[in-house]
């Protein structure tokens, strides 16, 4: 299965791109988070973080269609 | 509302959705800004502007020259000056008929109840993670809404919390963010940049939300998560529900008064009661020459004004821990002994129990013993 990820902030810094395409073999958003975790170890530090699937906020246990947008959005402080 | 006022805010009076019963409203409410800076530029002309009664402004800074590429409220005659102060005479100066109140201070658990508590809402334009929760909680416990906004190179994210719809809060930063992560992932402006235009873009859309939720006029953000990426100029705005786990607002609430949120955001509990130096011990240890002096900042900043420690910014303080001496007086140092801690902190976890954080930083020897030195 194909999800789109879409990276803000510091996650975009640790995927090196705003938009990446990931084939994963998981089912949930729990699978798409080790699998990112996997790939970018940095992911890790950021494992608190609620993903956010086409336009809404997600729990760990909300399963994946094909084609999805996975948003990822850490908190940014500055002002 | 007096003839001059009718004038004055005739283009927004004559609007169907507005009328003159929305700028009574505005007339009769008070609003708190944390922050005069890249945010509170924005937010404060156009509350003024639209002549909300009453404004409180919260910001211990002073304005230094890195600030001036995007927080247009200042100019280069006003370096040094009171951030809060220098906003009040110029904001005075668009709309005499605003009262200001002016908090030289930095907000925190011990004050934060008493600033909130007296106004109808609060926009949080400041620019640190602990601020941000607690500024959240604080609204929260007194039942404020808060009209959210954060600044990152090209992105900015904004929000409304704790709305009253329907009867019931909206949802809170806590829904969004729950957890905080590492310092380290939160870089502020000094350490990440921002493009100086960013913040006011996101600052004029937190004053409209503002405007809004005052008049409770048309649909606002409560629930949900504006981003804009001026980069690809990409918007996105997520549903954000509230969450039955959330501390502060969820079926169990574990939070129900202010708590410490510098620690909290360091994912640290325990006191951090933490040895410090002061300038002064500082300059007498580096004369003594039995001192490794640690220099967190970022390269440009040592560029500008350093006390010839070692450089090793705070990012790179992990990767490069095996040039900091495990035993052995070190003191880490940063502009204002935030970062400093935070260097610390992290260093900590690495078993490092050597470490005094210079008290107040650059700014500090500055301050009390080298008025030479550059600022910035």
């Amino acid at each position: 299965m194909k999800v789109t990820v879409t990276a803000f902030g510091i996650a975009k810094d640790i995927l090196n791109k705003k938009q990446t395409e990931v084939e994963y073999s998981g089912t949930t958003v729990a699978d798409l988070r080790q699998q990112l975790i996997q790939e970018f170890p940095e992911f890790a530090k950021l494992a608190s973080l609620k993903f956010a699937v086409n336009t809404d906020y997600v729990n760990d246990d909300f399963v994946l269609n094909s084609n999805d947008e996975v948003v990822l959005i850490p908190p940014v402080s500055g002002g | 509302m007096t003839k001059e006022d009718q004038l004055r805010y005739s283009r927004q009076t004559i609007i169907p959705e507005f009328g003159e019963a929305g700028q009574e409203k505005l007339l009769a409410s008070s609003v708190l800004v944390i922050g005069a800076g890249g945010l509170g530029a924005p937010i404060l002309q156009y509350l003024t502007a639209a002549g909300i009664g009453r404004i409180g402004i919260v910001d211990f800074d002073e304005v230094s020259i890195s600030n001036l590429q995007r927080q247009v409220l200042f100019n280069t005659h006003e370096l040094g000056k009171s951030k809060a102060q220098t906003s009040k005479q110029k904001l005075s100066a668009l709309n005499p008929a605003t009262e200001f109140d002016v908090h030289e201070l930095a907000i925190n658990a011990t004050n934060a109840m008493d600033l909130i508590e007296p106004y109808d809402l609060v926009v949080d334009g400041s620019d640190n993670l602990a601020t941000r929760y607690l500024v959240n909680d604080a609204c929260f416990l007194l039942n404020k809404p808060l009209i959210y906004g954060a600044i990152f190179r090209f992105e900015g994210q904004v929000s409304v919390f704790n709305a009253l719809e329907n009867g019931k809060r909206g949802p809170n930063y806590r829904d969004l963010f729950p957890t905080p992560p590492p310092p380290e992932m939160v870089p502020s402006c000094s350490e990440g940049g921002v493009i100086g235009v960013l913040p006011g873009i996101i600052g004029a859309m937190m004053a409209s939300e503002a405007i809004k939720v005052l008049c409770q006029m048309g649909t606002t953000l409560s629930g949900k998560l504006f981003i804009f990426d001026a980069l690809d100029f990409s918007t996105h705005t997520l549903n954000v529900p509230a969450s039955a786990d959330n501390p502060l607002s969820g079926k169990h609430p574990s939070i129900t008064e202010l708590i410490d949120y510098e620690a909290f955001c360091m994912g640290q509990v325990e006191d951090k009661a933490q040895a410090e130096v002061t300038v002064h011990q500082l300059q007498h240890m580096l004369e003594e020459g039995n001192v490794t002096l640690i220099d967190v900042r970022e390269d440009y900043e040592y560029e500008i004004a350093n006390l010839g420690g070692e450089l090793i910014p705070l990012n790179k303080v992990l990767s490069r821990s095996e040039e900091i001496p495990t035993d052995g007086n070190v003191v880490v140092m940063c502009k204002m002994g935030g970062r400093s801690q935070k260097a610390i902190d992290l260093l900590k976890s690495k078993g490092y129990k050597n470490l005094k954080n210079l008290k107040g930083g650059i700014m500090a020897w500055r301050a009390e013993i080298d008025p030479e030195l550059q600022s910035y």
